[in-house]
């Protein structure tokens, strides 16, 4: 494989992702509006430290944000008739897996720096363990937009159907990884949150921000690249399959 | 050299063969037809030598570089017009053209002028910086194929490339063929039009259920089918079938006051018909003679449901 033509062809297609779908309706709304309105209607009116639940918001939103573009993107190609001539072009289904993950991994990972910055200055947070802050950003981003990019990958059509089939699988992972219940409280019920690959991101942003994290940050980096790399592997043959199959 | 290259081709969906042992080989600088009637397997061909689909068995080499093995490096080599693939309706037509032409890994200055020409010469400079999703069918196809041709590929695939477009924005899709093809790019083409590949076409394949049921040039495919000559007559007065079938003529199709009298040899038919409308003291109002048509070749190869 000609390395140099394989990157040029993911940067192709992260680039056409990021003018397209960045402003569509429902990455706007599940990407944005959603992990903001979900926050504020847990925080709102309960009298909580801002400080200790500031890094489970940080993970929603890493986490909403890098996966809203993914479940889009195939949908929408294969319903406007995109897809035959972006498949036609010289990409490989690597290519097009990979740009489509760096495009959501990009939108995740400027969302949610703004809000970490905003966040700081408002509110005087601090950064107890900037290194653990670097992974957090750029493994987590790249976790969820795979998830995305994931969920996307069986054949369909219809983006409204998949962007129902995501949220069906993203709004349960809030309630099992630590995001309103830390980590540390969650009791009896702390065996389902390691099975969640939010709790992992949300608990290196506790071991960044607070220094409160759970796990060892190793753990949690490792974590979230072992998933990355089953997320986009499932994701490359799920669509390699489809192309064998001319779905 | 062989520009396109595919051999062996099969590709089946659950139990029914699509496509069944297609071998297909266009010379470098050839515009190539490829027919077939609805469901043939013009389009699952097309969609395998493009790296669409992938093939159950076979292999695509285009420009000497397998397909299968290299697709990067084979997809640069080509410009794809799919039948079912249009360009994004979310950019306006410039942007589109210049990002399949950055795709290509053409420079920003060449990617320009390449832009300014193309739009230029498909009519649509004054549209450039509007969405197309404002654009109408015909407009759409142009930027699809200004699209495909923006880094001037040594081959060009169109599928059906002029379905449901007006007289206008078919013209100009032939024409533009027929530049790219000046300009050095082998076409490969697929359409319904057979007079289409009959003006266009060096080369035609014709496929039926998946399979390759001739090859050759219009010419040579027509005279495979020289019993397909006729001789268009009409009388003063009406006439029956039973008529011709009197003289030994086998296929004869009233076309509306004519007849059409299909026959292997028209000197001998024209001969017999005059002889016969004397003796029958029918005046012949008309006469006239035709050469095989490639439409006639087709019909009668595909067995004659178009």
């Amino acid at each position: 494989m000609n390395l140099r033509l394989f990157v040029h062809s993911v940067l192709m297609v992260a680039e056409k992702d990021m003018r397209i779908y960045y402003y569509k309706g429902s990455v706007v709304i599940f990407g944005l509006l959603f992990p903001f309105i979900m926050f504020l209607t847990f925080f709102i009116g309960r009298n909580l430290d801002i400080a200790l639940f500031f890094p489970s918001f940080l993970g929603m939103m890493l986490f909403f944000s890098a996966s809203s573009t993914g479940p889009l993107i195939t949908p929408w190609e294969k319903r406007e008739k995109t897809y035959e001539r972006l498949v036609s072009l010289p990409v490989q289904i690597g290519s097009i897996v990979l740009g489509d993950i760096l495009a959501g991994a990009v939108f995740g990972m400027a969302i949610t720096t703004i809000v970490w910055i905003g966040g700081t200055l408002l509110l005087h947070l601090h950064l107890v363990n900037p290194l653990a802050l670097i992974p957090a950003l750029v493994l987590g981003s790249i976790t969820f937009a795979s998830l995305g990019t994931l969920l996307a990958s069986p054949a369909t059509d219809t983006p409204s159907n998949i962007m129902m089939y995501s949220n069906l699988v993203r709004l349960p992972l809030i309630f099992v990884s630590g995001i309103f219940i830390p980590l540390s409280q969650l009791g009896s019920w702390a065996w389902t949150n390691e099975l969640s690959p939010l709790t992992y991101l949300v608990d290196l942003f506790h071991a960044a921000l607070n220094g409160d994290a759970v796990f060892s940050p190793a753990l949690d980096a490792g974590a979230l690249l072992l998933i990355s790399c089953v997320f986009i592997l499932a994701a490359k043959l799920i669509q390699q399959r489809n192309l064998i199959s001319g779905r | 050299m062989n520009a396109i290259e595919a051999i062996n081709l099969r590709k089946s969906f659950g139990p029914v063969a699509a496509v069944d042992d297609v071998s297909i080989t266009v010379q470098e600088g050839e515009i190539f037809g490829f027919l077939g009637q609805n469901g043939a397997g013009k389009t699952t061909t097309i969609r395998m030598m493009t790296g669409v689909l992938t093939p159950d068995t076979g292999s695509v080499r285009i420009s000497g570089i397998d397909l299968l093995k290299y697709p990067l490096e084979a997809k640069q080599k080509m410009g794809v017009i799919p039948e079912n693939g249009t360009v994004y309706s979310d950019l306006t037509a410039e942007q589109n053209i210049l990002w399949t032409a950055k795709f290509y890994g053409m420079d920003k200055a060449n990617r320009e002028r390449r832009c300014d020409e193309i739009l230029a010469r498909l009519g649509l400079e004054s549209r450039r910086h509007d969405l197309v999703r404002f654009f109408s069918k015909g407009m759409r196809q142009r930027i699809s194929i200004a699209c495909a041709i923006v880094h001037s590929p040594p081959v060009l695939f169109l599928d059906e490339p002029t379905t449901g477009l007006d007289v206008y924005s078919r013209r100009l899709v032939l024409d533009t063929v027929r530049y790219m093809n000046k300009e050095g790019s082998t076409v490969l083409i697929t359409t319904h039009n057979i007079e289409e590949a009959n003006e266009l076409c060096s080369s035609i394949s014709i496929i039926e259920r998946g399979k390759i049921i001739a090859t050759g040039s219009p010419e040579k495919l027509k005279k495979q089918f020289d019993t397909t000559r006729y001789v268009e007559i009409s009388f003063d007065q009406p006439v029956t079938e039973e008529l011709f079938a009197a003289l030994g003529i086998a296929r004869a199709e009233p076309r509306g006051d004519k007849w059409r009298v299909y026959t292997g040899n028209t000197d001998q038919a024209v001969k017999q018909l005059v002889a016969m409308a004397a003796a029958d003291h029918l005046t012949i109002l008309s006469i006239a003679t035709s050469s095989p048509t490639l439409e006639e070749a087709f019909v009668q190869m595909t067995g004659g449901a178009t």
